[in-house]
């Protein structure tokens, strides 16, 4: 319990209620009901409704003795969490959470309670699991969401919903722990870490035990989820990377080569760079559209035994597991480069392998 | 960390430094009494003298907020201030025009800006959205060619611009990027060959492509002036012959931060060249595979004590632990340890941090777990600035820190003014204790990395925590919060936060109420960036008094409409108000996926890509 530490810290404590704190305490022994449902409907109907993205969450106690108490907020939105609730007509008495006041208070600020379409998360949010646990500590639990509780205390997901679902996890008590962790699909760029931050722990256990070819350039040590391999176009000087683990086909991994190296040649083509004369610009002029379909590039790339074999000859996978460099090359250059199809070159050195 | 200091590190009040409404202001300055009614000027004598004292005095004023207030007296200081200011700051690329900017200060010899906001580097914005430095490169190439110290954050920099610095500007000195794209090793070489008076080059955390140039060779012969030379976010190999003899002839080299391409074989022989360096990241530390053939290994500990000015210790990109005691000797006059890349345990950490004693910056991975932070706070009794990053950056992985190693530090290390910690799980109580222990906290920046992660013991939001904060840190001037948070986390921040310039918030709040409560309540708000938190139109209507005064707002997947955002733009001319979607989609949604606002001066820019709009 947190209430004994906070205690000791009274200067912050005139801040919160202290009656509150008592309250919460006590009402952890006390069997809650948990219902849901978006602010204005009757708190009768148990139906799920998963309309609207915003809901209130409400619960009766069973057992509360003359509280009266709110935490301390003298500003109006305390008179309207109060008149909110006076205007379902519910006749809980609920306990001055600070976050169930906050998901009443909503409708007097956003427009959108009742005609907000309903928010794609909106199912996501249908289909957590439900921990044993949680059903039978509540009595009403209608809805298919997590409410975060810990042993022997009211927990209330709040009311927001556009990306917030009842999280995971309360580790209030270790036996429940696992259980009631809940899977969140990841976001993008959460938690907010920068790319060249992540992979530390692959790259420093990889180190000792393997031979790493960190002059290939590519990342072998994370076979996983990433596998860069330095890309370069005929005729432009700045290289680029592409993670081949991110594809999983040549059709794939040509269209996002496409992209890259069009929104290069385009830059190049800029009139706007006063300063660029490099034979590049006059080659980028001379492409004609994608790279793509237009036949006049082809996709060669270096193995792992630093051949050059042309893209397309070999499995999808066994193609990102020895590609070490990539390069697009102009269609007519092809001839006077030695690239050899993998059947050929394969065989002399391996013959056991099939390919 | 230098190069990370934002301006929420520096204590100073913040009247809008990068707009100046001058022409409403500007009064005659009254010199000897007989110009009262005049706008103009007299080139009377003795004007001209006092001219030529406040010009001189001037010179001595170097904080730019006192700049801005002294350029507000009347129009003859607001034209002496700008003739003497050397350092121009600016800290949105798109407030401003080029143009502008060296129009009104012509003897600029430090250039500092400042392009995309701060969550575009989570992908969150699709890249090429813009902050180019070409414009800016080419402006001040015809307009002060005297200029001599660039400083871009967050910038699109191109090889071309790169050989515009070196060409165009005869004395240039000092180039620092960071978290810069869109150049790369060739733009390097042809920098560095042509910058022949060049001391500083700093590559931070920038992305640099690897075209395969030797650009470590295409530096000057000869005695060189590098004083500065980082390039540890460079992910390629280099020539390490040339750097060798780079580093022999610098003798007034005193940082070099390795990349991880330089083992540590090779860093034993740069140190023995420089034992003056006073901040040294160190490369990958570990031998290349090639070593340890039979050969004696280098006395590294007797490199490291060789260098008695190290007080900046950084890398350890791929670190062998074993080599950790090499650094044993120069522990006790460190002031900064970096080892935000070094996956070691608390056993490791112990008999290096106990003779920390003078540590003032600490990072670290969570990997030394809260036995590690209990080791830190028990010797860093100096630390000013702790960071822990996590070894593994996801949502639902065992978290090897808690708050037992972050109230193990608040009680230790009491002088402790900015925090930056990755956690999966945290306590209200904990967080209550760092707000009594460490008063002085400036900066205090918490990531439960959990979304909607409670007080792990008690269950509850984290609200009480951060209202602890705001109310007890009396200087906190940058907040980020996170874990399970309701409006009134948000209510406490805007009753206390007096100070706040900088608010990050994430899957945080219940209502419009929470960005209501901050808009109204934190005066010094300067730049918010929200995502995925459930605040509409109605809240964004609420901050129209105060968004003049800010460099931006961020909100991302909130419940902002295109109706919303376009009255905020009709409201505020001198807004920019950026409506971006995601790369491949049309813009049909009525719901606004991110929006980007800020003051300019200029009006909607005119190299904004398809998939912002501009209302």
């Amino acid at each position: 319990m947190v209430t004994d530490k906070m205690v000791d810290y009274p200067q912050f404590l005139n801040l919160m209620n202290k009656e509150w704190l008592v309250n919460h305490k006590v009402s952890e022994d006390k069997k809650l009901e948990l219902r849901l449902g978006p602010p204005g409907e009757a708190l009768d109907d148990n139906r799920n409704t998963t309309h609207g993205t915003k809901r209130a969450f409400q619960h009766t106690a069973e057992t509360r003795t003359g509280e009266k108490e709110w935490p301390i907020d003298t500003t109006k939105n305390q008179c309207q969490k109060i008149s909110c609730i006076e205007k379902i007509g519910d006749k809980v008495n609920l306990p001055p959470t600070p976050w169930s006041s906050g998901s009443t208070i909503y409708s007097a600020f956003s427009k959108d309670t009742k005609e907000e379409p309903q928010h794609s998360k909106a199912s996501f949010f249908q289909n957590l699991p439900v921990s044993k646990k949680l059903a039978g500590m509540a009595e009403d639990f209608k809805q298919p969401c997590s409410p975060r509780m810990a042993v022997g205390e009211v927990q209330f997901a709040d009311g927001k919903a556009c990306c917030s679902l009842a999280t995971a996890d309360p580790d209030a008590s270790t036996n429940i722990t696992s259980n009631k962790r809940i899977e969140y699909s990841p976001v993008v760029g959460w938690p907010p870490i920068r790319s060249f931050r992540k992979n530390i722990a692959s790259n420093s256990l990889s180190k000792p035990a393997s031979s790493n070819d960190k002059d290939t350039g590519g990342k072998p040590e994370n076979p996983k989820t990433q596998l860069f391999v330095k890309i370069n176009m005929e005729g432009i000087p700045i290289g680029r990377k592409v993670n081949l683990s991110a594809y999983n086909s040549y059709e794939e991994l040509s269209l996002a080569i496409d992209d890259l190296f069009s929104g290069l040649l385009a830059a190049q083509r800029d009139p706007s760079a006063t300063q660029n004369e490099s034979k590049a610009k006059e080659s980028a002029k001379a492409e004609a559209g994608p790279l793509a379909g237009s036949g006049e590039y082809t996709l060669i790339y270096e193995d792992d035994e630093g051949d050059r074999v042309l893209v397309g000859d070999v499995p999808w996978n066994m193609f990102v597991s020895t590609a070490k460099r990539l390069h697009v090359l102009k269609s007519s250059e092809l001839s006077t480069l030695q690239i050899c199809s993998n059947e050929k070159e394969k065989a002399p050195f391996d013959p056991a392998v099939h390919i | 960390m230098a190069e990370q200091m934002s301006d929420d590190d520096e204590r100073q009040q913040s009247p809008p430094s990068d707009l100046d409404f001058t022409s409403n202001k500007a009064r005659t300055c009254i010199v000897t009494g007989s110009v009262s009614g005049h706008s103009e000027f007299q080139s009377l004598y003795p004007d001209q003298v006092l001219e030529n004292v406040l010009e001189n005095v001037l010179h001595f004023l170097t904080s730019r907020r006192d700049r801005n207030s002294a350029s507000l007296v009347c129009k003859s200081w607001y034209r002496v201030e700008a003739l003497t200011r050397s350092e121009l700051f600016i800290g949105n690329c798109y407030a401003v025009s080029p143009a502008r900017a060296t129009a009104r200060f012509t003897r600029v010899r430090a250039l500092h800006l400042k392009g995309r906001p701060r969550f575009a580097d989570f992908n969150l914005m699709p890249p090429d959205w813009g902050a180019h430095f070409n414009p800016w490169v080419l402006a001040f190439a015809k307009a002060c060619p005297w200029l001599e110290k660039v400083y871009l954050k967050r910038m699109s920099v191109t090889d071309d611009d790169l050989a515009t610095l070196a060409e165009s500007f005869l004395g240039f000195k000092e180039l620092v990027l960071v978290c810069c794209d869109g150049f790369g090793t060739s733009g390097l070489a042809i920098f560095v060959s042509k910058c022949r008076q060049l001391k500083v080059l700093d590559l931070i955390e920038s992305e640099v492509s690897d075209d395969e140039t030797d650009w470590i060779s295409c530096f000057p012969e000869g005695e060189s002036h590098l004083e500065s030379l980082i390039f540890d976010c460079v992910e390629c190999p280099i020539n390490f012959e040339a750097l060798e003899r780079l580093v022999a002839r610098s003798p007034s080299l005193k940082k070099l931060r390795l990349n991880r391409y330089v083992s540590i074989g090779q860093l034993y022989r740069l140190m023995v060249q420089a034992p003056q360096l006073t901040h040294l990241g160190t490369g990958s530390f570990s031998p290349s595979e090639v070593a340890g053939q039979g050969d004696q290994e280098p006395d590294y500990v007797t490199a490291f004590a060789a260098c008695k000015s190290l007080v900046c210790l950084s890398g350890f990109r791929e670190i062998i632990p074993d080599y950790l005691p090499a650094i044993y000797p120069i522990c006790a006059s460190l002031t900064s340890l970096n080892f935000s890349y070094a996956n070691i345990t608390a056993e490791q950490l112990k008999p290096i941090i106990s003779n920390c004693h003078k540590l003032q910056v600490f990072w670290v991975l969570d990997s030394i777990c809260d036995e590690g932070l209990q080791a830190v706070a028990a010797t860093c009794k100096e630390l000013r600035e702790l960071r822990v990053f996590p070894v593994d950056a996801r949502e639902d992985s065992d978290g090897p820190v808690s708050e037992v190693g972050f109230q193990a530090i608040s009680e230790g290390c009491r002088k402790l003014q900015s925090i930056l910690y990755f956690c999966q799980r945290m306590t209200n109580a904990a967080v209550i204790a760092m707000s009594r222990n460490c008063p002085d906290l400036v900066v205090f920046r918490l990531c439960i990395m959990g979304r909607h992660r409670p007080d792990h013991v008690t269950g509850e939001p984290m609200d009480d925590g951060f209202g602890a904060i705001v109310m007890n840190c009396k200087k906190l001037t940058r907040l980020a919060v996170s874990g399970l948070l309701t409006d009134k986390a948000f209510d406490y921040i805007g009753r206390y936060g007096k100070l706040v310039r900088t608010l990050s918030v994430a899957f945080a709040g219940d209502s419009d109420m929470a960005l209501k409560y901050v808009l109204e309540g934190c005066p010094q708000l300067q730049k918010l960036e929200i995502r995925d938190s459930p605040f509409g139109d109605a809240a964004l209507c609420s901050g129209l008094h105060h968004y003049y005064n800010m460099r931006f707002l961020w909100m991302s997947s909130c419940r902002l409409t295109h109706q919303g955002c376009q009255q905020i733009a009709r409201a505020m001319p001198r807004l920019v108000v950026e409506v971006i979607r995601s790369a491949d989609e049309e813009e049909v949604y009525d719901r606004v996926q991110t929006l980007y606002m800020y003051r300019s001066l200029e009006g909607p820019r005119n190299d904004a890509p398809k998939f912002v709009t501009i209302l």
